[in-house]
């Protein structure tokens, strides 16, 4: 029961966890030459994190070894597309990741807020009153 | 990747941005610095930046995607200084002349209001992740 008890809240905010520290090293290179500014696709994450996997495999022989269960993100770096292209090779837009960066932070916000009102609610049912 | 990275980042962004500006400072004092020759003569400073990568960073904890950003060194310009007739001048060389700097007071005035710029946004940075951070401690409060 407990695995499951905050949902897609969990995974979500660790995703949105990442995502941070990745604008993050976007805005701090926004005037390095040659950096490539790079981002999650987080609609892509969170797909990869909620579907099952597909078909499991099937243990027939003891000397088997069992799968361990993924516990990392299943989404990869990309590299962001500019609007405008730069002198220096640079990628960053700087306005651009600024407003990713306080959309990512109002998403972790979201996620740590449902988990919050869960947890209020799991106290509430321990408590009984 | 850890929330408390984005510190080492953001900081090490603010790091680097302060340095332009400390040396943007340097050049616009030295503007109408003089010498008796072109050697001596103010050479404007520009610093370089670099990506830190993981394998160049003593801190093993930092992950590819935890990235900051470096200070590689500080180039001169090498653009002509001005030289200017003036015999009277006590620096002025045996043929009259003395050497002004050879900095240029838009491309510095442009450098340092790109550099404050990228300065407020990682504080910004470091703000926000601050934020989430007390409110990640508070939860379940």
């Amino acid at each position: 029961m407990f695995e499951t008890i905050f949902g897609i809240h969990e995974r979500a905010l660790y995703a949105a966890a990442d995502r941070v520290g990745v604008l993050a090293a976007n805005i701090a290179n926004a005037d390095t030459p040659n950096f490539k500014a790079r981002d999650f696709d987080f609609k892509a994450v969170l797909a990869g994190e909620t579907a099952d996997g597909g078909l499991p495999m099937t243990r027939t022989n003891a000397g088997h070894i069992a799968l361990a269960p993924d516990t990392s993100l299943s989404g990869e770096l990309k590299y962001r597309v500019p609007f405008q292209p730069s002198l220096d090779g640079n990628t960053v837009e700087t306005p651009v990741e600024s407003a990713q960066f306080a959309e990512n932070a109002i998403r972790y916000q979201t996620s740590l807020d449902a988990i919050s009102r869960k947890v209020s609610l799991l106290s509430l049912a321990i408590a009984g009153q | 990747m850890s929330l408390l990275q984005v510190f080492d980042v953001a900081s090490s962004a603010v790091n680097a941005e302060s340095m332009r500006i400390n040396v943007t400072a340097s050049n616009l004092a030295n503007a109408e610095s003089l010498a008796p020759s072109e050697q001596a003569a103010y050479h404007a400073r520009h610093p370089v930046f670099a990506t830190q990568l993981k394998q160049f960073s003593s801190d093993p904890s930092l992950d590819e995607t935890a990235v900051g950003v470096r200070v590689l060194g500080i180039v001169q310009s090498q653009a002509t200084p001005l030289k200017r007739y003036q015999p009277d001048h006590p620096l002025a060389d045996a043929n009259g002349y003395v050497y002004g700097s050879n900095v240029n007071p838009v491309e510095e005035l442009t450098n340092m209001i790109s550099a404050s710029r990228s300065y407020q946004g990682n504080v910004e940075v470091m703000t926000t992740a601050r934020d989430l951070m007390i409110k990640t401690l508070s939860l379940g409060h």
